[in-house]
């Protein structure tokens, strides 16, 4: 080696080496990014014409130009307001049990393997478990409750994984000041752990959440249905969603029904947007009040 | 003492929580019941991820098992034909398999070595200021719906390649695979990157003193070393590749082709459950049970990948400590 690069020749070549392999990191670098700027910018193009008011007030229809995204809207929301419902309570409660009541034993070791798992399992998987548990067995028929109750289970891992990061954050001092004043270990989870960690939690949970919104293959599987004629007004009412919506668009032969999708797809980045935004304010307030 | 400790704190709260449960016998007992009932609930909470697990595979096992009644396993998996719905019905799911498996390929041709140049860029060359541009946006492109990447696939790059490749269909794998590596990009990028960044830097010291160049010492030294955690990364990668449904559902076509040729249209594990539960397929038929038969197969592959990713950054682990 010492041979090697005493040599000027090669000592060049290794130079040159550096140099072409810096150029291509910062190009491949530069590739990831251009793509993500295509992307958006061929949606924006092809999209953003059809944003207009009629659009967020319209039922789909056969004429892409009346065609409107009111129900998958309407039902987007639905569903994320009660997938919220069924996930967050259970998922935190899973995440209490395991980092503060559980014992580190056998039980716990298998309980979190298997949360591993579930985050691993394809969404169209949970599609078909909906699918047979929750249409069909417990007969919800293709309803907006049988959906949420399968979004829920597709969302737990997340939800459990962020929850139980968010305790994580909470120092061991203010449990062990609460339990040596004689609280219970409930009375310290409820009065002391969750106040402090709710915020790091919720900012956990809507990141997860809003992967919910994004979601469209186990929804087609569920039966979430494209022509809808009024909107959702019970929880066994048919639905649709944003992403089922914009599924059934692109898959049109015509150009002006894309059009639609892309105008959809915007829609759906900007919720996202939203969600996402909401996410990080609440980490940022979350830092800035902790004192300890 | 002054007010704000976290002891101090939790005084406040306990004695909040005393106001209103209050500290004779008869609330002391409800207070004891009150624990055990919470306890229970939030085991069963815990509970319900093994149940979810035991659910999935017991119904995929049971409704294949209908299907095996009809079907032999040998047919299901080593016949060419996959035409479930057609008068003459044929029962191979290799053109399913393959569809995937093609796929899932390019979309890893893709990922793998632009993941692994990414990831040993930001964490070895990268300028502080470049990751911090570059991790948010790997981030995004994590987080957009794949049905975002779907109509990205069939309405630009298909008819971007078509302009470049005279015989490519206006459904075919290439696209798709290629917008799926896109997709699983972040995920490879952010894995590798962890791994290389845990590699400790007496290692790249040792081999820089020893007059090795920085490209040797990355390629040499700090690549072997991050190996395992690379190896997870890639694995993890493919599975989610095999389990990606929206993008190949609309643009790799939805036909059962048995073939390795990337210009035609293929269909996939995960876009045949889909087709055939958006149909009308009649509850309890064979066709119907198909999609669970083919779900097994999915769940058993992407499990198995899973499985073998998570023992190798265990194990990885349990070396750095």
């Amino acid at each position: 080696m010492i041979q090697v690069v005493s040599r000027p020749e090669w000592r060049a070549r290794e130079y040159r080496r550096e140099q072409i392999f810096q150029l291509v990191g910062a190009l491949i670098v530069l590739f990831a990014l251009t793509t993500l700027v295509v992307l958006l910018t061929k949606i924006l193009l092809d999209g953003f014409a059809r944003l207009n008011p009629e659009f967020f007030t319209s039922f789909p229809s056969r004429r892409a130009s009346q065609a409107g995204i009111l129900p998958a809207l309407v039902g987007s929301a639905y569903l994320l307001l009660l997938t919220a419902a069924i996930a967050i309570p259970i998922g935190v409660g899973a995440a209490v049990y395991l980092e503060e009541f559980a014992k580190r034993n056998w039980f716990a070791r298998v309980v979190e393997i298997n949360i591993t798992n579930l985050a691993g399992v394809p969404s169209v998987i949970y599609g078909l478990l909906g699918l047979q548990v929750f249409v069909r067995t417990l007969q919800m028929e293709r309803s907006l409750l049988a959906g949420a109750c399968t979004m829920a289970l597709l969302a737990l891992p997340v939800i459990i994984t962020a929850a139980r990061e968010g305790l994580r954050t909470v120092p061991k001092s203010l449990r062990y000041g609460s339990l040596a004043l004689g609280a219970t270990q409930w009375q310290t989870v409820r009065y002391t752990v969750l106040p402090v960690a709710m915020p790091s939690i919720l900012t956990g949970v809507i990141l997860a959440l809003s992967r919910v919104v994004g979601e469209t293959a186990p929804l087609l599987v569920v039966g979430a249905v494209v022509y809808i004629s009024k909107l959702p007004d019970s929880l066994f009412s048919s639905f649709t969603v944003l992403p089922v919506q914009i599924y059934n668009w692109t898959t049109r032969p015509q150009h002006a029904f894309q059009e639609n999708a892309a105008a959809g797809i915007i829609v759906l980045l900007a919720l996202l947007l939203t969600m996402n935004a909401l996410a990080i304010y609440l980490r940022n307030r979350y830092q800035k009040r902790l004192p300890i | 003492m002054p007010n704000n400790t976290p002891a101090a704190e939790a005084g406040v709260a306990y004695s909040r929580a005393v106001v209103q449960v209050g500290v004779s016998s008869r609330n002391r007992r409800r207070v004891r019941i009150e624990e055990r009932v919470v306890r229970a609930f939030l085991l069963m909470c815990a509970l319900l991820g093994v149940l979810t697990t035991f659910a999935i595979v017991f119904i995929l096992i049971t409704e294949s098992l209908g299907f095996f009644e009809k079907v032999s396993l040998k047919e299901f998996l080593t016949d060419t034909v996959w035409t479930p719905t057609f008068a003459n019905k044929s029962f191979g799911v290799l053109p399913l398999v393959t569809g995937t498996l093609l796929t899932s390929l390019i979309a890893m041709l893709l990922a793998g070595p632009v993941g692994m140049l990414i990831a040993v860029y930001l964490s070895e060359y990268a300028s502080p200021r470049v990751r911090r541009i570059v991790k948010p946006t790997l981030e995004v492109l994590a987080g957009i719906p794949t049905v975002v990447y779907g109509y990205f696939a069939l309405t630009f790059l298909t008819p971007l390649l078509q302009r470049f490749i005279p015989g490519l269909e206006g459904f075919n794998a290439l696209s798709a695979g290629l917008v799926m590596g896109i997709m699983i990009l972040p995920t490879i990028a952010s894995l590798s990157e962890d791994a290389l960044y845990a590699v400790p830097n007496s290692l790249r010291y040792a081999s820089l003193a020893l007059g090795a160049t920085r490209f040797q010492t990355v390629w040499g030294v700090v690549v072997p070393a991050a190996m395992s955690g690379v190896s997870a990364s890639f694995l993890l990668g493919v599975s989610r590749a095999v389990g990606e449904t929206m993008i190949v559902a609309i643009a790799a076509g939805q036909q059962p082709n048995f073939t390795f040729n990337p210009l035609v249209a293929v269909e996939t594990m995960t876009a045949y459950i889909v087709r055939i539960t958006m149909g009308d397929t009649p509850h309890g038929s064979l066709e119907y049970r198909t999609i669970f038969a083919v779900g097994l197969l999915l769940f058993l592959i992407t499990l198995a990948l899973n499985l073998t990713s998570e023992a190798i950054r265990q194990r990885y682990k349990g070396a750095r400590v």
